[in-house]
């Protein structure tokens, strides 16, 4: 499937070329199948926007939200959402730093999905509250009842954290952008180029504004990292901060970072295996790539699995009876099914791919990916529901928690809108970077071409000259 | 206006040109390359500074805003002190790097001059095949050497050498 060729070593401008055309040719005009993906998300996306205007007609108790389980599915969500933005800061900004050459062909769509995921996420929060159209009243400024927010609250954390990590992630993917928008320009000759003139800032590629150029994206590889990190356990921290037993815990912060990157790079590989097939991609996006994601999610799988260990451990070691039935409850109460599935779609399936055959076999790639997904999400529905249907007073109980057809509707919706925002992104924007491909190239002089180029596809490179248009 | 397929002949062409004192240079390239940084003898992006005071205004407001707010309306709970630090180390740190990479960008847009509206900068239209494979060194230089510039250029590996417009 993957259609590796003899590495062919090229003059550096001619693959050059082969590179822009490669890539822009993604932004070409969209076929059947892309305009049927676009219309199903947009169908879904409105099938939520519908069914959250249910919700703001009616309050929240349409979504089911009734005592004591008063933080669900769209609570899910948003840690679920926030978890796949960080393996897209991973790649982009952790592995630029580590100077992981391979990130190259796979670091923009990441960091497209931290954008994405980050801005469905924190719609959640918004959402989740009574009264939606009050949501500012999170930010602290003066007003006229002389309030200020609760700054010991993690809830507050959540929104400087939030608004931190996607104002920083879009100038992030910005800044990478440009110069190849500047490319698109020179390159487009539809209605998009005055578009990509704007956006490209008048980038010209002189040398001056490289230097800065190069030492910015440096920069905010390096405040990302820690960002990154600081994100996912302040989501933690709105559990862990708590005194109900399953989330007052002090593993939570690393526990829920490590989730996260797993999450997030599970989402990575789910996405990319269409999109390096659908846009023909293969000879960017290579097996060798998704081998090194499905590497990380071993890795990362482990951490998981050791953290539910001391979950486990800790609860029962501890002594604590509150501790220990709730951690008992888990596992044989109500919430069985969801519990085990969990653990097997995050403990044990993702060891598959210590086989060599299953990390490079494109469907088990894919299925894989998707169990990760699916565990991943289920997790976060395991802590928040088991812990409030299940907390210190048994009079409180209230054993399964059932969602409404509204709760779904919005969880759909946030899907669609992920995957609309994604295709409209991929289809408009270079989604390689062409700047970094042509780096890669410059920087390996030669000796290890990362860009592998098939003879057949060499000659039609040849035929087409620099002049392409998109 | 030289250009060139590749930023090592690019970079030699600027240092001919530097050697013999004939103008000053810009370069155009499609990536960055330290070839060319090298020969245009950069040394480190003033960027780091609008970063680090960005950074530092960030940590200073991140604790001046939850300090001033438990003052200006004092609620105890507890019996515990007003100001928590740990809860407010939260707020300093995510502040840190906000601002940090606002002024980051900033400093970014100023230093590089951008956005610029008009292409009248340096009066020349740049090559659109300098966003592609193509390496430009563009030398501003007396009339009189510019047959020494156009030499230079061409000895340093040139595909053309032409008068920039």
């Amino acid at each position: 499937m993957n259609s590796v060729g003899t590495s062919v070593h090229t003059a550096p401008s001619n693959a050059f070329s082969r590179i822009d055309s490669d890539i822009l040719r993604t932004m070409g005009r969209p076929g059947y199948a892309y305009c049927a993906a676009v219309a199903i998300a947009a169908l879904g996306l409105g099938f939520g926007a519908y069914a959250f205007s249910v919700q703001w007609r009616f309050g929240i108790g349409v979504a089911g939200y009734e005592h004591p389980v008063l933080w669900a599915i769209y609570i899910t969500n948003f840690v679920f959402w926030v978890g796949i933005a960080h393996s897209g800061t991973l790649i982009s900004a952790v592995l630029f730093l580590f100077r992981a050459k391979w990130r190259t062909a796979v670091a923009r769509a990441s960091e497209a999905t931290t954008v994405f995921a980050v801005l469905t996420a924190s719609l959640f929060p918004i959402i989740h509250i009574g009264r939606p159209w009050f949501f500012y009243w999170l930010f602290p400024y003066p007003n006229e009842r002389q309030l200020w927010v609760n700054f010991r609250s993690p809830l507050i954390w959540d929104v400087f954290a939030l608004s931190t990590y996607l104002t920083v992630s879009i100038m992030f993917l910005f800044l990478g952008l440009i110069p190849d928008i500047a490319a698109a320009r020179d390159r487009c000759a539809d209605w998009r180029k005055p578009i990509y003139r704007a956006l490209a800032l008048g980038w010209d590629g002189s040398h001056r504004r490289w230097w800065h150029y190069s030492s910015l994206y440096a920069f905010f590889a390096a405040l990302a990292t820690p960002l990154v990190v600081s994100v996912h356990s302040i989501v933690s921290w709105d559990f862990a901060v708590s005194i109900l037993p399953g989330w007052h815990s002090t593993i939570f912060a690393p526990y829920f970072v490590a989730g996260a990157i797993f999450s997030g790079l599970a989402m990575v590989i789910t996405l990319l295996i269409p999109l390096r097939k659908f846009l023909q991609l293969e000879d960017y996006i290579t097996i060798d790539h998704l081998e090194n994601l499905a590497k990380l999610i071993i890795v990362t799988s482990l951490i998981v699995g050791y953290s539910y260990i001391t979950e486990f451990f800790i609860a029962w070691y501890s002594g604590n009876p509150f501790e220990q039935q709730t951690f008992y409850n888990r596992l044989f109460g109500d919430y069985w099914l969801f519990t085990w599935s969990m653990l097997i779609c995050n403990t044990i399936i993702p060891l598959l791919f210590f086989s060599k055959y299953l990390r490079t076999n494109l469907v088990a790639l894919f299925t894989i990916s998707i169990f990760v997904n699916i565990g991943m999400w289920l997790e976060r529905f395991v802590i928040i529901t088991t812990s409030l249907s299940h907390d210190f007073d048994p009079a409180n109980w209230s054993g399964l928690y059932q969602p409404t057809w509204v709760e779904v509707a919005i969880t759909i919706g946030s899907f669609s809108m992920f995957f609309l925002l994604f295709l409209l992104f991929i289809k408009n924007f270079p989604v390689v970077s062409i700047t970094e491909m042509k780096e890669a190239l410059v920087t390996s002089n030669g000796e290890h071409q990362e860009l592998r180029i098939t003879s057949e596809s060499l000659h039609s490179s040849a035929a087409s000259s620099t002049g392409d248009s998109i | 206006m030289g250009v060139f397929d590749s930023g090592k002949k690019a970079a030699r062409g600027i240092n001919a040109i530097r050697k013999n004192d004939l103008g000053s240079v810009t370069a155009y390239s499609p990536v960055p390359d330290h070839a060319l940084d090298h020969a245009l003898e950069r040394s480190v992006s003033p960027i780091r500074l609008f970063i680090l005071i960005g950074g530092i205004i960030g940590c200073i407001s991140g604790f001046a805003l939850p300090i001033y707010t438990v003052y200006d309306w004092p609620l105890i709970t507890g019996g515990k002190a007003l100001i928590s630090l740990p809860p407010f180390v939260v707020i300093a740190f995510e502040l840190t790097i906000l601002f940090g990479a606002l002024s980051g960008m900033m400093g970014f847009l100023i230093l590089a001059r951008l956005p610029r509206v008009s292409r009248r900068t340096k009066a020349i239209t740049v090559d659109p095949t300098f966003s592609l494979d193509r390496f430009g060194v563009f030398v501003s230089c007396d009339p009189k050497s510019e047959s020494a510039v156009r030499e230079a250029l061409k000895l340093a590996g040139a595909l053309e050498a032409s008068r920039g417009a």
